[in-house]
């Protein structure tokens, strides 16, 4: 591991000067950079600690809940107000690594986690466009059984491995963060970039940018929701396809609205409008689930390896829903 | 004579690690050194380990689990995978579990670290070792010392209140039942070649001190 300073911010704005300079990377739980540090896909000079700074709290808020970036995973898993109010993102975290690496990682580092195509994470590869732009893609000829179907590009198949940002995607979450130039707010949605051209982007923020905070709008039946993960073990493994859905019901039991996001199919969460708009006004039921699952899949482009993952999208989907609708 | 020959295989191979630890070095010494080869400073820090206190000098790269075994000669911590997908370097680190591979050591400053090693009272052991050896929890006992800090913690965390995967409805908050259904799945981050498994969950329901649900 190449040699790198360490030193612990004590407020945002000395954590972001400090970014000013490209060899810095912000350090959260570690579980993840330091991992790629290991393998040597990621060699920052310096690292600053941002786990010291005041933004692990978990508020209630007039508008939602605001879940601060250095909140651990388990912490906010095992919140009240997000196992009532927000069910699916509760179940989303639990669903993801281990009750040991929940306790370290970070929400804003869960965010930032990267890509898990072992083509990516072994650099005796020489083909990566993501860790090396320019070199090509070796997963578009190997084994690529875990990647996308969705939105993917010939520079890049790999897909996001974070559980909690399809939750959060479902959620209409708002990312907060701060750069040298002040505050912004990043829907979710925007958060995560699709490869195109571009795969060693994974997401929007600048360099110099700190996240500080994930606010959740309250979201009136977001206790009417659920996180389905399907995985080649049933603990302790990424997703191959997974399924964050809430559903507001009226009092004939008819659905008013949908959210609807995929994980393990695509570079970022894959949130679908059309499957949203298909579920409204209609009964839960076969018809309904198959109509929004039908729309979710739509101009999936599976490879060699992955075309399973279309059909298990769809009835990941189906199950999901149906689970969602019979929740009180 | 015989004293000599009882030395122990343990014994020995810490007194060798020991001779190696780099945080004897002066800190004066180490800076001085990275000073002249242009590379980043070593890093003071001072962690409580097992209810002792250090103040060390580290090279920021040196993890949590380097820093147990290779600087302390606290070896009950294992390095398995070295990638946080085995859960052998399991430690508590302010009570909670963590990999230990996956933690720079300076991070943890000012925290409490507890081992494998730091479990027992005295001669006594903690419930969780004891209900190990009860329920023949192990084979080759690699894994194990991870097992025994995840299981404590485990514990803890029912008690506390914190859901699962296995945890049917996250919106009662009510304390889950210490099912063997929980128990798999509380222990995921775990694992155990030799497939003890069957015997691992009983020794957790055991020292959970209630039958399964």
């Amino acid at each position: 591991m190449r040699a790198f300073a360490y030193t612990r911010a004590t407020d945002v704005s000395g954590a972001v000067a400090a970014a000013r300079d490209p060899d810095v990377k912000f350090l959260g739980g570690g579980t993840n950079l330091l991992d790629l540090m290991k393998m040597g896909v990621e060699h920052p000079g310096h690292l600053v600690d941002v786990t010291r700074l005041p933004l692990a709290a978990i508020e209630e808020r007039e508008s939602g809940l605001r879940l601060g970036a250095t909140a651990r995973n388990s912490d906010v898993a095992n919140h009240p107000l997000v196992r009532q109010r927000y069910r699916v993102l509760s179940e989303a975290l639990v669903a993801g690594a281990s009750p040991q690496l929940r306790n370290m990682a970070t929400m804003g580092g869960n965010l930032m986690q990267r890509t898990r195509c072992a083509y990516f994470y072994d650099p005796t590869f020489a083909e990566c466009n993501k860790r090396v732009p320019g070199s090509g893609c070796a997963a578009l000829q190997g084994y690529h059984r875990m990647h996308a179907i969705l939105g993917a590009s010939e520079a890049c198949i790999a897909t996001h491995p974070s559980d909690a940002a399809v939750a959060l995607a479902a959620l209409d979450a708002v990312v907060r963060v701060v750069g040298p130039g002040g505050e912004r707010a990043i829907p979710i949605v925007d958060f995560h970039r699709l490869p195109g051209d571009t795969p060693q982007l994974d997401t929007n923020l600048r360099g110099d940018e700190l996240i500080t905070a994930i606010d959740l709008p309250a979201l009136p039946f977001g206790r009417r929701s659920h996180y389905l993960k399907v995985r080649d073990r049933n603990s302790y493994a990424f997703a191959l396809v997974s399924v964050a859905a809430a559903l507001d019901l009226d009092g004939q039991g008819v659905i008013r609205q949908a959210r609807l996001a995929l994980g393990g199919v695509a570079h970022k969460p894959w949130r679908v409008a059309e499957a949203e708009q298909r579920l409204v006004g209609q009964r839960p039921g076969d018809g309904a689930w198959r109509a929004a699952a039908e729309a979710a899949v739509a101009g999936a482009r599976p490879r060699r390896d992955n075309a399973f993952k279309v059909e298990l999208a769809r009835r990941s989907i189906a199950r999901a829903l149906a689970t969602t609708a019979a929740l009180t | 004579m015989e004293s000599d020959l009882s030395v122990s295989r343990r014994g020995f191979l810490g007194s060798m690690v020991a001779g190696g630890v780099a945080s004897t070095w002066p800190a004066d010494a180490q800076r001085a050194e990275a000073a002249s080869t242009g590379a980043p400073p070593p890093v003071q820090t001072a962690l409580t380990i097992n209810g002792q206190r250090h103040e060390l000098t580290l090279d920021p790269r040196v993890t949590l689990l380097d820093l147990l075994r290779e600087h302390l000669g606290l070896t009950g911590t294992k390095k398995g995978c070295d990638h946080g997908q085995c859960g052998a370097c399991t430690v508590l680190a302010g009570g909670r579990r963590i990999n230990a591979c996956l933690s720079l050591a300076v991070a943890h400053d000012g925290e409490q670290i507890v081992t494998v090693e730091g479990l027992t009272r005295g001669e006594t052991l903690h419930p969780v070792q004891a209900a190990f050896l009860e329920q023949d929890a192990f084979q080759c006992g690699y894994c194990t010392p991870g097992q025994i800090c995840s299981a404590v913690a485990l514990l803890d965390e029912i008690r506390a209140g914190a859901v699962s995967a296995a945890t049917a409805d996250v919106s009662r908050l009510a304390p889950a039942a210490l099912s063997d259904e929980e128990i798999r799945e509380r222990m995921s981050g775990n694992l155990c070649r030799c497939g003890a498994y069957p015997n691992i969950v009983a020794a957790v329901r055991a020292a959970g001190g209630r039958r399964a649900a």
